[in-house]
């Protein structure tokens, strides 16, 4: 077991480097920092002074190495636009992306569970077909469109929640770091229509998942014992049988993870939401390619960082998985 | 002759012509198809040529609501534009890249699935771990990322000009794992079976036994996951434009008429948006679901995701 955590971790490790690398190289090849900080007018002399000041003339692996010793203390540089720490905004902006992934990440798992349920119970009753369907036509609806329609229905039609941002009420918490609109039914509301998009494309995948393995466990011998002692259906069906779904649902959803935070780049885009997403789109927009090479390393990081949890929690209870990934 | 009395009374065709939801797909597919590539024939109006637009046309409601226009159907965009007309040549676009990015991927997917599966060893556990790697950070990262550093590289204006070969490389480079892991898949299965020893006992070299003997039976799946994958190509270009890394409004494919509608949609001229949305998705539904079918049919036990 412990070999298999250290392999997971050197593996980490080098992907984090060679991310920090591309990040690094994009950083390095676009935009100049000397323009950015003394603007357009002072001599080529002082520039060149400056360059040499800045170390830009070393050779690529020695400013690579010092991007990595900064990176290593949470200075990602600074943004051309902000002009301030990359790693500041990314911060400021964190919560909100957080909050809004937490959101649609509670609406699909309470809604997939007893709609997947329901569906390998019942698989030929009208409603399971009707759900089957839609879910085919869900997947097939890109995440933006869904939030355009949310939009036109419930903000234009019939004006019940509004259309864009994050509300004004927003609560700060932890000394202001993080601005939570959790607590307020301004930012509760803003909140609605952005979560149900995000968990749009999500949702029918994990009705589908949670409804393939559990017509598999409903066929095993052991529910059938536990239908032969006269259990209850609730208690064979919730205990017996959705454990046992549960162990693929987590690694399944380990992975999405990344889809989802790929999905909010989208969503922000459409509802104007002030995350990270968005954040990404205005540096890519303004050409602050410092900024959008410390998302990279960013996003990155959360990515490895919650796949090697993942890999090492699911290798702590199967102990299969240790076994096979040993070649 | 042979070849098509041969199709006529296999069990292929039979399942499929009893199938509604094959059959349905199917044909609204090829009527979209037909219809996409015929744009040029068809189309009331040339998008591309700005000589035929008048921007006093613009934002006209489809002809049936007040304010319509009889010569614009489905009303016109922001430029005047015929949206039938646009919307004819963005499916054409969207289509392109669909299968231009799909047979990218499927290439790639292929040789580096054959090489894994084949050598085995080290070779084989560095390139499974990059797919598994970059497929941990999902295909529209990497495409959005990529996309992103095409642009800053090349510069937004050369950006425009090669915006189809650019896109597909873009989405192609992004998805070929999900083919490198089936083709590796099935090539561990194959290379035990004997006449790939045979093979190799007259013989014969890795790259031949490779292409010739191996690959032609890898191939079922390959075609299985082509079919959906031409869906997530589409949905992929559609998303990349949407957020402004994809089709420049010049020549529009279905991503970036949805998105140069939005700016409108909120001030009440939804047709803009809505047409294309409304094509796009089914575009998408139909190749789903005979993706879906053909999947059923050649290998109901390969994966039900």
């Amino acid at each position: 077991m412990f070999a298999f955590i250290v392999r997971r971790v050197i593996q980490a490790l080098v992907v984090m480097l060679v991310i920090s690398c591309i990040g690094f190289a994009i950083k390095h090849s676009f935009g100049d920092p000397v323009r950015e900080l003394a603007g357009m007018s002072i001599s080529a002399e002082e520039r060149d002074n400056l360059r040499r000041e800045l170390g830009l003339n070393d050779p690529f692996l020695v400013q690579w190495g010092r991007f990595l010793e900064g990176a290593l203390q949470g200075d990602l540089g600074m943004s051309y636009f902000y002009k301030r720490p990359a790693m500041q905004i990314i911060l400021g902006k964190a919560p909100a992306t957080l909050e809004l992934v937490f959101a649609a990440s509670v609406i699909i798992v309470v809604l997939s569970v007893p709609i997947g349920i329901y569906t390998a119970v019942k698989p030929s009753v009208l409603l399971s077909r009707i759900l089957m369907g839609a879910s085919v036509v869900g997947v097939s609806i890109p995440v933006f469109l869904t939030a355009i329609l949310l939009i036109s229905i419930f903000s234009v039609h019939l004006k019940w929640l509004p259309s864009f941002g994050r509300g004004n009420d927003l609560i700060p918490l932890f000394g202001g770091a993080w601005m939570s609109g959790f607590f307020t039914w301004d930012g509760l509301s803003h909140l609605i229509l952005p979560s149900i998009s995000l968990s749009s494309i999500m949702l029918p995948l994990f009705i589908r998942l949670i409804r393939a393995e559990m017509k598999e466990v409903l066929e095993s011998e052991y529910i059938k014992f536990a239908r032969a002692k006269g259990l209850k259906q609730k208690r064979v069906l919730y205990v017996h049988a959705f454990k046992n779904t549960l162990l693929p649902v987590i690694t399944v959803g380990g992975v999405q993870l990344g889809v989802m935070i790929a999905y909010t780049i989208l969503t922000e885009t459409v509802f104007q939401w002030q995350g990270m997403g968005f954040m990404f789109l205005e540096a890519l927009q303004r050409a602050d390619t410092s900024l959008m090479s410390a998302y990279l390393v960013f996003v990155g990081f959360v990515f490895v960082f919650v796949n090697t949890a993942v890999d090492i929690v699911y290798g702590l209870v199967n102990p299969m998985v240790r076994i096979t990934t040993r070649k | 002759m042979k070849t098509w009395s041969r199709f006529r009374e296999s069990y292929f065709l039979y399942s499929f012509v009893r199938d509604p939801v094959a059959l349905g797909s199917f044909g609204v597919l090829t009527v979209l198809v037909v219809a996409a590539f015929m744009s040029p024939i068809i189309a009331p109006y040339d998008p591309y040529n700005p000589a035929t637009i008048d921007i006093m046309d613009a934002r006209t409601p489809p002809s049936w609501s007040t304010g319509g226009d009889g010569r614009f159907f489905l009303g016109t965009d922001a430029q005047g534009r015929d949206i039938l007309s646009t919307m004819l040549y963005g499916t054409r676009v969207s289509i392109i890249i669909g299968f231009g990015a799909t047979l990218l991927q499927a290439t790639i997917g292929i040789i580096i699935g054959l090489t894994a599966g084949y050598f085995g060893r080290r070779i084989d556990s560095f390139l499974m771990r990059t797919a598994d790697v970059q497929l941990s950070f999902s295909t529209y990262m990497v495409a959005i990322f990529l996309g992103a550093i095409f642009q800053t590289a090349f510069g937004m204006t050369r950006y425009e000009t090669f915006a189809i070969p650019f896109l597909i490389t873009v989405i192609g480079l992004a998805e070929w794992p999900k083919y490198a892991r089936t083709v590796r898949a099935s090539v561990l299965a194959e290379k035990k079976k004997e006449y790939v020893e045979a093979a190799k006992v007259i013989g014969l070299g890795p790259t031949r036994i490779m292409w010739r003997h191996i690959l032609p039976n890898t191939l079922t799946p390959v075609l299985v996951i082509s079919t959906l994958q031409v869906a997530s190509c589409i949905m992929s270009e559609a998303a990349l434009s949407f957020i402004g890394l994809g089709m420049p409004p010049t020549r529009p494919s279905l991503g970036s008429l949805i998105k140069a509608g939005f700016e409108f949609f909120l001030s009440g001229q939804w047709w803009i948006t809505l047409f294309p949305g409304a094509l796009l998705v089914v575009l998408i539904v139909a190749i789903n679901l005979f993706g879906d079918w053909l999947r059923d049919f050649l290998n109901p036990r390969l994966y039900r995701g």
